[in-house]
């Protein structure tokens, strides 16, 4: 399906106002051709599950920069999950040490993007895992 | 006429230059002419622009001796899992040299909730300090003398909360109200447009600052009302001259909402302060520090006709910038927070946040806090940069840039004025999308090559990860909501449900100064979420304009 659009959901779970990279990565992202779809500021589980739902996207790309990625990043792919979205792609980014990048991708966060990343790298990552 | 004399000289300058300068093309692009003379200041009188330090436009600074009296207070940020880890920083960096606090508090502090609420999971003690009632503010300061410190709190949606939290502190301590000295950032309006942690909606949220600027004229006058926040504007992408415009918009409009509840401007604005960005372009900012100085005096005196010299002096506290800090070499940071500190040292700042070079990772561990403060301290004590007041003050770059710095923020606020102020020019998300087109332009600038970051797209080499970050584990947050279920067991909890029915009818009645009631409240040890609960029913919420 090489004509289809690549769907993107920007979220921001948890509290964390900081949402620069999470705007800065969506324009990135909108300008290499894929829709996005961006929640705006703290979205809670339920909801960024429910938007990944009924906007039918490919991918979801978590931002956070408070440090509550352990507890928050896990519990989305969970819940994606459980609504049978097991093929929908999450990829994170924020201020994440390099020690939890490990434990998030055993949890189900297939990359994590760390300050000072391209958007390039984050665009053809998505390219090439969807 | 020697400028006669001068152009043709620029002329013959210029076109030698031209040969060697092709062969740098990538210098050429740079938005700065490559050298100022007296033909960039034509017009320029001294007296007018500039004047004396301490006098009018304080262009120069706000105190005629600015650092040959005292320094600017270190005030190192801090704060993170609970009262008693932050006890802990703070009584180690008071021995250490420090000259004030700041406090950082959780995201769920700064939004309302409570430790043990749905929200707050994940998030406590993450990014601040946990506080939940009047118990964790007695921790918290625990051995700090409060009428000797003067304490930051950075809270905004939740300030009056906090700031009667701190009163009913020091009236433990014995520490008269009218004793304390402080700021709390209060400054809601920047976090509609660019820091995010706002609760209730605008109308109500103005209330609540305006009410605090009364009640602390009466009873807390040493005490900074306000912050306006430049900074977090800046974080979020602006450019220089941005962050002038759209923080002197939100002053504008925080006069034009307390002229309106009734109060005299003289009454007010001497308590108002200002919170900028010390970012990486180092005489941009200092340039941009004079000419936020200049901007303010004459908006105050002319537009607001202030006639104490108080209302017109733009005191500001200065912060590094948080976004220039690098993952990548991470003790590259010493230097550019060195140098973001010395533009805010040569700009003539009131008090200065130093950065750790550990926090694109994780909040800064003590060792790196120890080298930040020691950062400001050489440059204190060993780098004469201290040792003049305004040392850049008639440097024909400087003084252009300070005047085109000015000049555009004018431009900008004259149209914010235009859409009806700050408080519209946000609603309709013009503000947050100026700053997001200037976020952007600096990534892609930063991608193609044309920016060059160190360490980050060029001189990049292979690195371990940094071991020994500072880790707030779920333990914090588990200790938190035990005491706060303790605390609701132990306290009075009919009193509790006086004062919060009292608060509730006093926030419906829009004639009510809410200070005295939240105040009788948090001594009561009602909490932060119960307050903030409370005001959310009568209020309701926020709901931010979300652009891309």
């Amino acid at each position: 399906m090489a004509d289809k659009k690549i769907r993107v959901l920007v979220a921001k779970p948890g509290l964390d106002g900081h949402d620069r990279g999470a705007k800065v990565v969506a324009r990135a992202l909108r300008d290499a051709g894929m829709e996005v779809i961006y929640t705006g500021l703290r979205q809670t589980v339920d909801q960024i599950v429910e938007a990944a739902d009924s906007e039918d996207v490919d991918v979801v790309a978590l931002s956070l920069l408070s440090g509550a990625h352990n507890t928050l990043f896990p519990e989305v792919v969970e819940g994606l999950k459980k609504k049978g979205m097991n093929d929908v792609l999450v990829i994170g980014g924020g201020v994440i040490p390099a020690a939890d990048i490990p434990g998030l991708e055993a949890a189900g966060v297939k990359a994590i993007f760390t300050p000072g990343t391209p958007t390039k790298d984050i665009i053809d990552f998505i390219k090439a895992n969807v | 006429m020697a400028n006669e004399s001068l152009k043709a000289k620029l002329e013959k300058y210029e076109a030698d230059c031209k040969k060697a300068e092709e062969k740098f093309p990538e210098r050429v692009g740079l938005k700065h002419k490559k050298v100022y003379t007296p033909l960039d200041l034509e017009g320029f009188d001294y007296e007018t622009e500039l004047g004396l330090p301490g006098e009018y436009p304080y262009t120069r600074g706000v105190q005629p001796t600015m650092y040959r009296s005292r320094f600017w207070t270190m005030r190192m940020y801090a704060g993170f899992a609970t009262a008693e880890e932050s006890n802990k920083r703070y009584r180690y960096l008071i021995a250490n040299g420090g000259t004030g606090l700041s406090v950082a508090f959780d995201l769920p502090t700064q939004i309302g909730y409570d430790s043990d609420d749905v929200m707050a999971q994940g998030e406590i003690g993450k990014v601040g300090v946990a506080i939940d009632t009047l118990k964790d503010m007695e921790i918290l300061f625990d051995q700090i003398d409060l009428s000797k410190v003067s304490t930051s709190m950075t809270i905004n949606a939740s300030a009056s909360v906090l700031l009667a939290m701190y009163i009913a502190v020091a009236e433990k301590q014995g520490v008269p109200a009218s004793a304390l000295r402080g700021t709390i950032q209060n400054d809601i309006l920047k976090e509609y447009s660019a820091r995010g942690t706002y609760i209730f909606p605008v109308k109500p949220s103005m209330r609540l600052i305006t009410n605090i600027f009364e009640y602390c004229s009466k009873n807390v006058p040493k005490w900074n009302t306000i912050s306006i926040s430049g900074y977090h504007i800046r974080e979020a992408g602006s450019t220089a001259a941005q962050e002038v415009a759209f923080t002197i918009a939100d002053g504008i409009a925080y006069i034009e909402a307390a002229l309106k509840a009734g109060m005299k401007i003289d009454d007010f604005a001497g308590r108002l302060s200002f919170f900028w960005n010390a970012h990486n372009n180092v005489l941009e900012e200092v340039a941009k520090f004079r000419a936020s100085r200049r901007l303010w005096a004459r908006i105050l005196k002319e537009r607001f006709g202030a006639q104490n010299a108080k209302s017109m002096k733009l005191r500001f506290h200065t912060q590094t910038a948080g976004s220039m800090l690098t993952a990548q070499q991470p003790n590259n940071n010493i230097v550019r927070v060195a140098l973001q500190a010395a533009a805010a040292v040569m700009g003539g700042t009131q008090s200065l946040h130093t950065n750790s070079r550990d926090e694109a990772l994780a909040l800064p561990t003590t060792e790196s806090v120890t080298i930040a403060l020691r950062t400001q301290q050489i440059i204190a004590y060993e780098s004469g940069l201290a040792d003049v007041v305004d040392p850049l003050g008639g440097s024909y770059y400087v003084e252009a840039m300070t005047n085109a710095i000015e000049k555009e923020a004018m431009e900008y606020i004259k149209k914010i004025d235009e859409m009806g102020g700050a408080v519209e020019a946000i609603e309709k998300g013009y503000i947050q999308k100026e700053i997001q087109d200037s976020a952007y332009a600096w990534q892609m600038a930063v991608e193609s090559g044309e920016k060059t970051i160190v360490g980050v797209n060029k001189f990049q080499q292979e690195e371990k990860p940094v071991e020994g970050l500072l880790r707030v584990d779920a333990s914090a947050g588990e200790f938190q909501k035990k005491k706060l279920a303790q605390v609701k067991a132990e306290r009075d909890n009919a009193k509790v449900a006086e004062e919060l029915a009292k608060l509730e009818k006093a926030a419906a009645d829009e004639s009510v100064n809410l200070m005295p009631v939240i105040l009788d409240c948090v001594r009561a040890y009602c909490s932060l979420g119960e307050i903030c609960g409370v005001l959310r029913k009568v209020f309701g919420e926020y709901k931010p304009h979300v652009t891309l």
